[in-house]
């Protein structure tokens, strides 16, 4: 096997052995990346082999996606309004991964600032599935996702806001996690939408992103909305058994707007959890349909306040030298500077704030969200975790969506609730529909990382899927 | 557009749609300039949008709490202890207009 498509795990008992070092796996992963990206698209920027701090992770290639800040390198959120401009500091979570020993490969492509489903909103150009060039990996961590994919990184953080580690690892074949939110430090994350974002990883095992979780995660003075609750080893919670687990299966995600494809191979997941010695019931959640409602209420509101900071004054992109006035400095910034995507969403959100409509709109989603986190407390007294798809569709063709909106938006459907809510969730791989990969959703009470990961970690190690790569 | 007429149980909207002029407004307060042609467009997207959103009116939402944010935690406090910045420097080169030193910004009085 290539180096490039080795695990964490593999990578180090082959630094550890002797048989490689972390200048040769990087080499490799480089390589890699020359050989194919010029297709894919999936980096925005490169970075060159520094000597690595030791640690658990000790000389392997991590690649970060643009929305977390690297001190000294060039972080755009996919969006000409950051072409230029160089961080002053690191994120917490990268950060934390310095000192574990990680080496920084680039930064990953992603839709402008973190607002898609396809990883065609970016300024700099679509990312492509390795798995067909003509599809979208998802969004909007799609260039992590990829380049995890297509062995273009080891591993890769991505951040989740209403799907965005999930789906495009579900698209792309490969685990994608996302924490329960306040676990990791928002801390260098450019924010969009603060009261649902969260990184997370994205690996080509469970067993690698319970690693990664375990090094970023924690209390973070500098993020006031980390939990204090201390970090239990997640790699130790990788038992591999799964007996008497109660895995619900919430009715209202298998519902009629799920590909047939998609739904067969999560109904076979779900045959194989069974034989793992799960027990597995029904349940509801009652209140799924208005999830995206919600969604799409908060995050543009919060975006819109989030996004205000932009306005050519103390940094990026600008209009400072041509404009007659200071409004125009703001409205021709902004109007240049951003794409449609992120202009309709700044609106949507100014105008469910605005004078008149903030009770109708975003109070009232406010209190749906309270409905829907409560649903999903409730249930979790009678179960341990949820199984679920984590998309209704696999991989969909670029451009396919890309004029409609709300199908866009449709996407999130499975995995928007979850941050609605606060909680964990992971989408391991778990077949194909039309050659295709499909993605199993775990989804587990706050701060229940744990048996999401036990439960994945079985399902994952008792099939092949994980062991798939790309051509 | 649309009336809101209190029910006394929550709002209803009729289908709600935004004017050209109501979008030209909007774009004015999120301070983004925008084109008549791309008012339009806004116009009939966001119009779209805001039909599909219209649909929590359906929830029974009374005495329901609003979530402000999904942690649970309160006064999360450091000490108020100044330092200096080892920013400073890097933040003030960052400025668009500038000499390292000050901001620019066109006037504003």
């Amino acid at each position: 096997m290539e180096p490039y498509f080795k695990t964490i795990d593999e990578a180090r008992k082959g630094i550890e052995d002797g048989l490689l070092t972390p200048e040769q796996l990087f080499a490799s992963v480089a390589g890699r990346i020359d050989e194919i990206d010029g297709e894919l698209n999936a980096y925005l920027s490169r970075a060159s082999f520094r000597e690595p701090q030791k640690g658990p992770l000790y000389g392997i290639p991590g690649a970060i996606k643009d929305v977390l800040i690297v001190n000294g390198t060039t972080t755009t959120a996919g969006s000409k309004m950051l072409q230029n401009y160089t961080a002053p500091y690191t994120a917490t979570a990268v950060e934390r991964l310095e000192r574990a020993g990680f080496v920084l490969t680039g930064k990953t492509n992603c839709d402008e600032f973190a607002m898609g489903a396809s990883n065609e909103t970016s300024a700099y150009g679509s990312v492509k599935n390795p798995w067909n060039r003509s599809m979208v990996p998802g969004g909007s961590s799609g260039g992590s996702a990829a380049a995890v994919a297509a062995g273009e990184a080891t591993f890769a953080l991505g951040s989740d806001t209403g799907g965005s580690i999930r789906q495009p690892a579900a698209f792309t074949g490969v685990v994608g996690m996302k924490p329960t939110y306040g676990r990791v430090s928002r801390f260098g994350l450019l924010a969009l939408c603060s009261s649902f974002d969260t990184v997370g990883p994205l690996t080509r095992s469970v067993r690698d992103a319970a690693e990664i979780l375990q090094i970023i995660a924690g209390l973070d003075p500098r993020d006031s909305t980390t939990l204090p609750d201390s970090v239990p080893p997640y790699v130790d919670a990788l038992t591999q058994d799964i007996a008497g687990v109660r895995i619900g299966i919430p009715k209202e995600y298998f519902g009629e707007g799920i590909e047939d494809g998609v739904r067969d191979a999560v109904m076979s997941a779900i045959e194989e959890l069974k034989k793992l010695g799960a027990v597995v019931k029904e349940v509801s959640l009652p209140h799924t349909p208005y999830a995206i409602a919600v969604y799409y209420v908060i995050l543009p509101c919060e975006a819109s306040t989030n996004l205000a900071r932009y306005d050519g004054i103390r940094y990026g992109y600008s209009t400072h030298d041509t404009a007659k006035n200071l409004l125009e400095v703001y409205e021709r910034t902004r109007a240049e500077g951003f794409g449609k995507e992120v202009k309709r969403r700044i609106m949507i959100g100014t105008f469910a704030l605005s004078s008149g409509y903030y009770d109708a709109y975003y109070l009232k989603a406010q209190k749906v969200r309270t409905i829907i986190a409560e649903e999903f407390e409730t249930v979790f007294r009678e179960v341990d975790c949820l199984v679920a798809p984590t998309s209704p569709t696999v991989a969909f063709p670029l451009g396919a969506k890309s004029d409609d909106p709300l199908a866009m938006y449709l996407a999130d459907a499975l995995t928007c609730p979850v941050n609605i809510a606060g909680l964990p969730g992971i989408s391991v791989p778990c077949g194909y529909s039309n050659d295709l990969p499909v993605g199993l959703q775990v989804i587990g009470p706050r701060l229940g990382e744990e048996i999401v990961f036990r439960v994945a970690h079985a399902y994952e190690q008792a099939t092949e899927w994980h062991t798939h790569h790309p051509n | 557009m649309s009336i809101c007429q209190n029910l006394g149980v929550g709002y209803t909207y009729a289908h709600m749609k935004l004017s050209k002029d109501q979008v030209s407004h909007i774009a004015k307060l999120a301070r983004i300039g925008i084109t008549e042609n791309e008012g339009e467009v806004y116009s009939e997207q966001i119009s779209v949008i805001l039909d599909y959103i219209d649909q929590l009116n359906e929830v029974d939402t009374n005495g329901v709490s609003v979530t402000r944010q999904i942690t649970g935690l309160q006064d999360v406090w450091r000490a108020d202890d100044p330092a200096a910045s080892p920013l400073r420097e890097k933040l003030l080169e960052a400025a668009p207009a500038g000499d390292g030193a000050t901001i620019d910004v066109k006037e504003i009085l």
